[in-house]
């Protein structure tokens, strides 16, 4: 288990008070202090770390919000923002002191313009809520978390999400143009709107990724798209890992950009096959899926291209779908990679770091070494065009030793993500887990500034206190 | 003016003048220091001396640009590898030298047409180096194009005028230049049905990279007759094709549509980008006004009421007006947008102006506060560009 700060005594000691206090702001409902049913909070999609909070309240409004955080601030009171609980990172861990501002209840969709192609939604609402909510008048929301069915848009923009899809349409920052953001000291500013440039400092695209930094996000204009006509998939598998990447190299460097272009290493490639029967290639050591979108003419245009390119470099197997029937099956394992790997090993690390796309091959053979090296097994998912690697390390949370070592093997296999010129993350945030590597990436000059940045917007850093920063210098530092 | 050709040349003179507390203009070819308020300077730091293209890796579909290249330098290297800018950055006639560089261009946040469909330039920002105002070197996101390790140091530069740092190098998506492109026009609309119309456009399964407005004298100044409504598709060759037609039929019940071939469609759309479509004179003022699409033809009709000029790209949501540089007439213009629930910008206007009223929209108390605390924290000394955005 990770180190987490020492709760603080006088807020422990007030723990009454502090209750009585969340319970004249909201009504009943909406304040949990009883352990059996602060259970569920404990963790997130970490689910290795876990921490009962000291309370959870649910907010129904962007004021009870405000007079929550208003509360704490005044009485000193950590506070740790979640949505749906899904991060990979442990960005959502409570704290014994602090105050859990569950956005669950704020899930109504406002507002859904599509002469402007704008959504207003409040936190709470699910990433595919969105879609959903829009998709009968032929629009959606582009950022596509393979959570997308849990997660809630204001974790979205806690992490600042991506996706399969976000080679082509970007990832959250990308897709929102405002928010309501509450500060710590209880005031409601609005960053963006629902036009397209802001005048002034870009504190939305500094809000959006900040982990529950800054302050909690209540509502958001997120930009809705209207689909395309249709998409459609083809698998390529080829001889060696190498091959599959100087074949993603060659597709882009044709001019293409397909809309989602995944990569699977041979133990992803079986996992999968074993648990989701998608015909994929067993002899293969890496496979490629690629979609495209548009008419179905043009979709056969790019397809063919593709086919063309993949075909100088001798694919073991190339399968361009014929209907979205066999499209959806093609997505079918990649999407239950994560079920698929839960199949075979008791727990798995996610591990998310980005590396510059001509890297990969060597980033795969050191991380088959270290795979070697701490005898843990890791499978390998890749989106291929921008550079975010998932390996996934397979363990045994029951056995201490089993976990330390895929502790470290992941922690390794992020600095060799940054030692090849990439970063510590490319999707799922630092939170707990990579907090104490962020000296890896970034300087003490560099992450001072960002500290100051932190001060400047919560002074007594109670916000998400012990996430991001190395956990030494969570203590607020002057400005 | 100081303008080191080494990094570590910033450092050097950001730390005398904040020990010196002398405040510096920051800029690179000064191309729009003309820009937003005036400031009262010691010296000019420019970054126009330290230049070149350290990395172009076009298959991970990045660049890595110091940041007193030029601008056309930088868009010529990419040509040579078949690429451009994603946000389709504006050479506008107007400013006050004729070259630009690419730290000007990210510091303020200033993209083309493109950007109502791929995005502004601060969203292709994928990393920085820069020195503060305490003159120490930080970097923010890398070379990769996801990342989301620590705060986005890179968004709250691009736009921030030069007050935060000095960006030295900048790395930046970009993608393939399409291999054809392809517009359609309907002539005569009125203001509220060219929107109606851009807006079916963009809300087309087609991919529309362009969507602009422009009402008589604009189009008159490009060579029309009548006000023309223009919406673009950029792509392959059988797509673009293939999307013009559907475009047509999509648009037919606005009236006659004609199609404009790749070349006669860039040459159109590099004047929309260039804001070429203005009559600008050189007393006047321009302002941007950001706003929600369908709102732009109100801000539009109210600055034309109060002796403006302007059009409208982005679909509607950026109108671009030029008129007498008068209090009267930014109060015009600060009115429209505020009821179009919009944002603003004095652009350019001669001294006087811009030094008497703002230049922006003035921030809630609440948000100004922390704007002044996280100013502060890069530049304690107050001296980048002070007061270049807000007066206080
Ligand atoms: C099976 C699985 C697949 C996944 N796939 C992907 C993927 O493809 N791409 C991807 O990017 N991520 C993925 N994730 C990670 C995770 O789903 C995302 O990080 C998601 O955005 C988290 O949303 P959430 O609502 O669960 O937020 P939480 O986990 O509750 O919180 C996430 C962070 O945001 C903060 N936060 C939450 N709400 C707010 C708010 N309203 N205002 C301010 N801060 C807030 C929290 O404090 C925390 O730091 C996956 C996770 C799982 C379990």
């Amino acid at each position: 288990m990770i180190d987490l700060p020492a709760p603080k005594q006088d807020v422990l000691d007030r723990r009454d008070a502090v209750y009585e206090g969340l319970r004249a702001i909201l009504p009943a409902r909406g304040v949990i202090t009883d352990p059996a049913r602060l259970k569920p909070y404990e963790t997130d999609g970490l689910s290795s770390y876990r921490q009962m909070p000291f309370a959870v309240v649910l907010p129904e409004t962007t004021e009870q919000v405000a007079a929550v955080l208003r509360f704490c601030h005044q009485n000193g009171v950590r506070v740790v923002p979640r949505g749906a609980g899904t991060s990979l990172s442990g960005g959502a861990l409570p704290l014994a002191d602090a105050v859990v501002v569950g956005m669950m209840r704020m899930n109504r969709i406002l507002e859904a313009n599509y002469g402007d192609r704008y959504a207003v939604v409040q936190a709470g609402v699910t990433n595919l809520g969105i879609t959903k909510a829009v998709e009968a008048d032929g629009f959606f929301y582009a950022p596509d978390p393979s959570s997308q069915l849990a997660c809630m848009i204001g974790g979205n923009i806690g992490m600042n999400s991506g996706g399969a899809h976000c080679l082509k349409y970007g990832v959250t920052a990308n897709n929102v143009l405002g928010i309501t953001l509450v500060t710590i000291e209880g005031e409601i500013v609005k960053l963006g709107g629902t036009h397209l440039d802001t005048a002034g400092y870009d504190w939305l695209g500094l809000a959006i990724g900040s982990e529950g930094q800054l302050g909690i996000a209540t509502e958001i204009i997120v930009r809705i798209l209207r689909a395309p006509e249709g998409t459609r998939a083809m698998l390529a598998a080829f001889r060696a890992n190498e091959v599959a990447g100087a074949c993603v190299d060659a597709i882009i460097g044709s001019g293409i950009i397909p809309v989602a272009l995944e990569f699977m290493d041979r133990p992803a490639i079986h996992a999968c096959e074993a648990f989701a029967h998608a015909g994929y290639p067993l002899d293969a050591e890496a496979m490629l899926i690629i979609e495209v979108e548009g008419s179905v003419a043009e979709q056969d245009a790019l397809l063919g291209r593709i086919k063309e390119i993949c075909a100088q470099f001798d694919p073991i197997s190339l399968k361009v779908s014929q209907s979205d029937e066999e499209s959806a099956a093609i997505w079918k394992g990649r999407k239950g990679a994560f079920g698929a790997i839960g199949r075979i090993s008791p727990d798995y690390l996610c591990m998310d770091g980005t590396i510059p796309t001509s890297t990969l091959p060597r980033v795969l053979h050191r991380i088959g070494e270290m795979s070697a090296q701490y005898g843990l097994q890791v499978a390998n998912i890749f989106h291929a065009g921008d550079g975010n690697l998932h390996p996934l390390i397979m363990f045994d949370a029951n056995n201490a030793d089993s976990m330390h070592k895929a502790e470290a093997f992941g922690a390794d296999i992020l600095r060799l993500c940054v030692e090849v010129g990439g970063c510590l993350t490319g999707e799922h945030g630092v939170g707990v887990e990579k907090r104490d590597l962020m000296g890896v990436q970034f300087t003490d000059t560099e992450l001072d500034q960002q500290r100051r940045i932190k001060t400047a917007f919560d002074p007594d850093w109670l916000l998400n206190t012990a996430k991001v920063f190395p956990l030494s210098d969570t203590i607020p530092r002057a400005a | 003016m100081i303008a080191p050709d080494e990094e570590e040349g910033f450092a050097v003179a950001i730390r005398a003048a904040a020990a010196a507390r002398e405040p510096l203009a920051i800029e690179g070819l000064g191309s729009k220091s003309g820009f937003l308020r005036p400031i009262q300077v010691a010296d000019t730091l420019s970054t126009r001396n330290f230049s070149g293209i350290p990395l172009h890796a076009p298959k991970e579909l990045i660049v890595t640009v110091r940041a007193g290249t030029t601008l056309a330098a930088l868009e010529a290297k990419l040509a040579e590898a078949g690429q451009h800018l994603i946000a389709e950055p504006p050479h506008y006639g107007f400013l006050d030298a004729r070259a630009q560089t690419v730290g000007g261009i990210v510091a303020t946040n200033l993209s083309g047409p493109r950007r109502v469909a791929w995005g502004a330039m601060r969203d292709h920002v994928l990393g920085i180096r820069a020195v503060t105002g305490r003159g120490e070197l930080i970097r923010s996101g890398g070379r990769v194009l996801k990342n989301v390790t620590g705060l986005d140091l890179c968004k709250l530069f691009a736009g921030s005028y030069g007050t935060l740092g000095v960006m030295t190098e900048v790395t930046l998506k970009v993608l393939p230049a399409p291999e054809a492109t392809g517009t359609v026009l309907l002539r005569g609309l009125d203001p509220h049905d060219a929107v109606e119309a851009l807006s079916a456009a963009l809300g087309s399964p087609y991919s529309v990279s362009g969507a602009a407005y422009l009402p008589q004298e604009a189009a008159m100044a490009l060579g029309f007759e009548r006000p023309v409504t223009i919406a673009r598709i950029e792509d392959f060759a059988e797509s673009v094709t293939y999307r013009l037609d559907r475009l047509c039929a999509l648009l037919h019940r606005f009236g006659i549509v004609e199609k404009l071939a790749t070349e006669a469609s860039r040459t159109l759309w590099r004047a929309v980008r260039d804001g070429e479509a203005l009559p600008v004179q050189p007393a006047d003022a321009i302002w941007r006004v950001s706003v929600q699409p369908s709102y732009g033809p109100s801000v539009l009709r109210k600055a034309q009421d109060a002796g403006m000029f302007g059009y409208l790209d982005w679909g509607g949501g950026l109108v671009f007006l030029t008129g007498p540089a008068t209090v009267e007439a930014h109060a015009a213009v600060m009115a429209a947008a505020r009821r179009a629930k919009g944002t603003w910008w004095l652009m350019r206007a001669p001294e006087p102006l811009r030094r008497s009223v703002d230049v922006a929209p003035p921030e809630p108390e609440a948000l100004a506060a922390i704007r002044r605390r996280v100013v502060a924290s890069f530049d304690p000394a107050g001296i980048l560009n002070p007061g270049r955005l807000f007066a206080a």
